[in-house]
Parts: structure tokens; C-alpha cells; sequence
């Protein structure tokens, strides 16, 4: 694409040049701060004790143990609501559903005005259905499955793109040994898509670590350690806010919580890349052999 | 391979009857949890309605407009500030980060070397991913206190307008590339043999032919700006007023239903519910109508 930039034949070009080189380190600095700034002052809060400890003094000192608890119970949670509803919609979507008919065609639609939804609307559905109408309370099983629906779009997403690139191959060689379609599924296409569906897990698991709105009036404040998945469980981005908004004093801790959370969000998606790598590179050879 | 030689499912040794039968209960099963999943957003636009409802039947929608104030316990909820506030932030982080994504998409596709071009990518793609938290944690201890220098007392509308452009950046310059890169090049090598000037093709030639993809993309970012809910509740102020200056503080409809909720009970909540209801309508307009002039370029594009 680069047909423009290679030669300079008019002064004014090279002030046109100057001008988009400028904005764009601009550009480049301004999306860096926030990242600088976190890992410069967070780095003081890190240390081994800050991951094994409890927080103690609303969070101004000790660490941040149980809040990782909480998180994980609340992120495995809607990984496990929303990895079923994905998997079927994904399935319907690649295995028994006509590419433009009118099922798949409202279900992508579905699928679209659910990612669309804010998040904070996604939190009042939740307080209405999960804590309210299904007497959850504030509890870690309320946020883990408000949180579910908030992924669900993009873990759907996800699968569909994994099973389709598995292939229609596999497919028709499965159903000409006559295996029934659901025994083609398990024992082919799945095995096949795994790292494609692997992937998927993981940026939907980027996406529910990295919310913070949808539990703020759905998994509750508490920073204990919680002892079951009815307990209420503070996640580490509600850990964040709270001491970054309503504890003075609590700055130091902020940012150790929000470079602990950018660590896990960098190796999640360090992993993902990783593994959609190994998949192209597998399914290729596949295709191949 | 021996797994295909002995499917599991359904077992060898099954009767016919049987197998069948499993396969009927499979499909069963996954046809009912795709339904599940795709009846949610109608769940979610049903609860919202069902919360609401007693307000908006007793008086009418309008009176969220035309009621004395936002005093919730006297039984008067007038939102216009809060919308007011949503709208304009919205509309200032548009204006700040819209002009640096085309920068940006410009310098990618025809400027930067091949590298930095790659790098500058992997930057912006990262950016998207980092928590909102976190870009409310930098605004609320560097940027505020930047405002404050200006003008107190810097967690304001202008504070919150300038996270929130940071924020919907990515979306704006990752699409907006993508619009200039379906451009086709031909359109600039007949510029440039032309003797037009690389800037001149750029503003006159590339951006004009690739205008609906980069409306789609601002229509696309106001939708994220309009929901976000974090950033603003944490450097904007919370103060309910329609503001006067940049610098006043401001409370968006989305961070009154954050900083409400938790202790609303009856008609508060139900307001709460209303206003919900209005970012619903309201974003799922904007993502449908980016997606729609998208399409339309799409369609019209040679």
C-alpha cells in the first residue's frame, strides 16, 4: 500500500509528510501514557506478598489474594454459563442452519445487538434477574452469569469462525464413512477446531477480566475470601475503582491491581495469538498431508 | 484417526432405535440452548421494560423531560441534564479523536515505513483491549489534575471528553484504516501520475472515496462513547447540572445509573430502569446505523 510516501516531489508534500509523521508519534505517546503510567507507578506496589496477601485497611496495604479468587471464581463462572449457549449457536450456525436463512439470519442479528449493549445496562439485567428474581443476592454466581451474557456475542463469534474453518472436507469425508452427523461433530470437526475454540475462550475470558460495570451492582463489594460462589466477591477491576475512587490514600494499590490485571490481559492475549498461530500453521499442514 | 474408525457417539453396539433416539435428544438439546442464547437480548429489553413500566405508565415518557428537576425521593425525574451531558461528551471525544484516527489510518497505509506501520497496529489493537478501568484510573491522576491546572476543579467534562476520546480511539482508527485500505490503489497511482499532490490526493481522492467506511466508524465509536460507563463515572464529577464551560463538572446518564442504583428503592429504581431502557434504544440505533452506512459504502464501492 505504500504508493504514495516513497518519493517526494513537492515541497509542500514534505510539510504534508512532516505534518502526519508529527501526528502520529502524538498519536503513539498519547496511547502509551496510560500503559507507562501504569507499570511506572505499579511496579512500587508488585511484590510477592502483594499476591499472597489479603487486603487489610480497605486496601491501602496487604494484597490482593482473595480479590484474585473472587475474579477467577466470577470469570469461570460465565465461561461456563456462556460456553454451552456459544457452542450450540455456533453449531446451528455452521451445521444445521442455511448460511442466509432466516434463523441464522436473526440469530447473527441477536448476536450483534447483544454486543452492542452497553455494559452498565448489562449490570441492571442482572440485578433484576439474577440477584432480585432468582434470589441470588450480590454474589459471585449473579456477576459470573450477568457477565455471561455480556461475553456471549464474542464467544459465539469466536466458535462459529473455529468451526467453519475446520472445514467442509472433514465434514463430507465423515459423512461418506456414515457416521452420523453428531458423531462427525465430536470426533472430527471438534477435535480439529479445538485450538480455534480454545482461542475463543480466552478472549472472551480478556473480555470478562477486563469489565468492570456490569458487576458493580451485581457481585458485590466484599474483599474477604469468598467461601462459596452464593458469597458476594469483589473482581480486581471493581478492586480498582473502589480504591481509586472512594479510598484515600488507596493510589499505591490501584496500580499495583491495574499492572496485575494488564499482566494477565497481556498473557491471555499473548496466548491467544499464540495459539491462533499454531492453528493456522496445523490446519494448513492438515490440508496439505 | 482410530476415533473415526470407532465413533463414540452413538456406540457401535447401540441398537438403531437407540442411536437414533441420541441423536434426536443432541440436536434437541443444542437447538434449545441456541434459542436460549438468542432469546437473551429480547430477556434483557423485557426486564428493562417490566422494571420501568409503573413510571412510564403513570405519567407518560415526556415527563422525564419536562419534569421541575433530578430530585428522585420528591418524585421528579428530569434526565434532560444527564442526556445533555451524555451527548455532548460524546460528541467532544468524536471531535478530539476523530481527526487523530485519520491521521493515523493515513500514516499507516501510505506513510510509515513497513514496520512501523506494524507496530503502530499492534499498539492500537492492544489499546482496544485495555480495561476502561484502567484509562479511568490515568484520567482521574493525570488528567484531571491537568484540568485542574487550567481551570478547577478539573474533574469535568472536558477531562471526561478527552479519556473517552483516548478510549473510543482505537475503534476509530482500526476501522477507519480499513476503509482506506479498500480504496483501491489505482485511485492514488492516477493521482500521482497526474502530478497531484500527496496530500491532495489524500484529502481530495482517498478519504472522499472512502467516507462511508470512515462514518461508520465515528457512528461506531460514539456508540462505545455513549455506553462507556466507567471513565465518566470516575473523572467526570457526578455533578447533575447542564454545564456551562468545558470545565464544569457533569453527571452522564450512565454514571447515574452506576452511582444510583445501589441504593434505589420504587420510583428511583424504576427511573434507573427508564434510563437503562434509553441507552438501550439509543445504542443499538447507533451500532445499527454504522452498520448500515458501512454496508451502503460497501455496496456503492467500485
Amino acid at each position: 500500500m505504500n504508493t504514495l510516501g516513497s518519493s517526494l516531489p513537492y515541497p509542500r508534500d514534505r510539510l504534508w509528510n512532516g505534518f502526519l509523521w508529527v501526528g502520529s508519534l502524538l498519536v503513539v505517546a498519547v496511547l502509551l501514557w496510560p500503559l507507562l503510567i501504569v507499570v511506572l507507578e505499579g511496579s512500587h506496589a508488585l511484590s510477592l506478598e502483594f499476591f499472597t496477601q489479603s487486603p487489610s485497611d480497605a486496601g491501602r496495604s496487604g494484597g490482593i489474594l482473595p480479590i484474585l479468587v473472587s475474579t477467577l471464581a466470577i470469570v469461570s463462572v460465565s465461561l461456563a454459563a456462556a460456553l454451552p449457549l456459544a457452542f450450540a449457536i455456533a453449531v446451528m450456525l455452521t451445521e444445521v442452519c442455511r448460511p442466509d436463512g432466516w434463523i441464522a439470519t436473526s440469530m447473527r442479528c441477536s448476536l450483534d445487538v447483544l454486543a452492542g449493549v452497553p455494559s452498565v445496562v448489562f449490570g441492571l439485567f442482572g440485578l433484576s434477574l439474577f440477584c432480585r428474581q432468582l434470589g441470588m443476592g450480590y454474589s459471585i454466581a449473579a456477576g459470573g452469569l450477568t457477565l455471561a451474557c455480556m461475553i456471549l456475542p464474542t464467544l459465539a463469534r469466536a466458535l462459529t469462525t473455529a468451526l467453519e474453518a475446520a472445514g467442509e472436507q472433514h465434514r463430507v469425508s465423515g459423512a461418506a464413512l456414515g457416521l452420523s452427523q453428531p458423531a462427525v461433530l465430536w470426533s472430527v470437526t471438534v477435535p480439529v477446531a479445538l485450538p480455534g475454540i480454545c482461542a475463543g475462550l480466552i478472549l472472551a475470558m480478556t473480555r470478562a477480566l477486563a469489565e468492570t460495570a456490569v458487576l458493580l451492582f451485581t457481585s458485590g463489594y466484599s474483599d474477604r475470601m469468598p467461601e462459596s460462589i452464593m458469597d458476594s466477591g469483589r473482581s480486581i477491576s471493581i478492586h480498582i475503582y473502589d480504591l481509586s475512587t472512594n479510598v484515600p490514600g488507596g493510589m499505591q494499590n490501584a496500580y499495583g491491581s491495574a499492572l496485575a490485571l494488564l499482566l494477565m490481559l497481556t498473557v491471555l492475549s499473548v496466548s491467544v495469538h499464540w495459539a491462533t498461530r499454531w492453528m493456522h500453521k496445523h490446519m494448513t499442514g492438515a490440508s496439505q498431508r | 484417526m482410530s476415533a473415526i474408525l470407532e465413533p463414540p457417539f452413538p456406540p457401535a453396539s447401540m441398537s438403531r432405535q437407540a442411536a437414533r433416539l441420541q441423536v434426536m435428544a443432541f440436536w434437541t438439546v443444542m437447538a434449545c440452548l441456541a434459542i436460549a442464547g438468542t432469546l437473551i437480548v429480547l430477556l434483557i429489553a423485557g426486564f428493562l421494560v417490566r422494571e420501568s413500566w409503573p413510571l412510564i405508565s403513570e405519567a407518560g415518557p415526556l415527563r422525564f423531560l419536562t419534569d421541575a428537576g433530578w430530585w428522585p425521593r420528591d418524585g421528579s425525574f428530569n434526565m434532560s441534564p444527564m442526556i445533555l451531558a451524555s451527548l455532548l461528551l460524546t460528541l467532544g471525544a468524536l471531535v478530539i479523536a476523530t481527526p487523530l484516527s485519520l491521521v493515523f489510518a493515513t500514516f499507516t497505509c501510505f506513510v510509515a515505513p513497513p514496520w512501523l506501520a506494524n507496530g503502530m497496529r499492534v499498539l492500537v489493537e492492544a489499546s482496544a483491549a485495555v480495561p476502561t478501568v484502567v484509562y479511568g484510573l490515568w484520567g482521574i491522576t493525570v488528567i484531571v489534575p491537568l484540568v485542574n491546572q487550567i481551570s478547577p476543579p478539573g474533574s469535568s467534562l472536558l477531562a471526561g471528553m478527552i479519556v473517552v476520546a483516548v478510549m473510543i480511539f482505537p475503534t476509530i482508527a482500526m476501522l477507519s484504516r480499513s476503509a482506506l485500505q479498500t480504496v483501491p490503489p489505482g485511485y492514488a497511482q492516477a493521482a500521482s501520475a497526474l502530478g497531484v499532490s500527496n496530500a491532495q490526493t489524500v484529502l481530495r481522492i482517498v478519504l472522499p472515496a472512502a467516507k462511508h467506511g470512515i462514518v461508520s466508524a465515528m457512528i461506531l465509536g460514539a456508540a462505545r462513547a455513549i455506553g462507556e460507563t466507567m471513565v465518566v463515572l470516575m473523572v467526570c464529577g457526578n455533578i447533575v447540572q447542564v454545564p456551562k464551560s468545558l470545565f464544569e463538572p457533569v453527571r452522564t446518564l450512565t454514571a447515574n445509573i452506576a452511582l444510583e442504583m445501589p441504593y434505589a428503592m420504587g420510583d428511583h429504581r424504576a427511573s434507573l430502569f427508564v434510563a437503562g431502557l434509553v441507552m438501550l434504544i439509543l445504542v443499538s440505533a447507533l451500532v445499527a446505523l454504522g452498520e448500515w452506512v458501512g454496508a451502503t459504502g460497501q455496496r456503492s464501492a467500485p
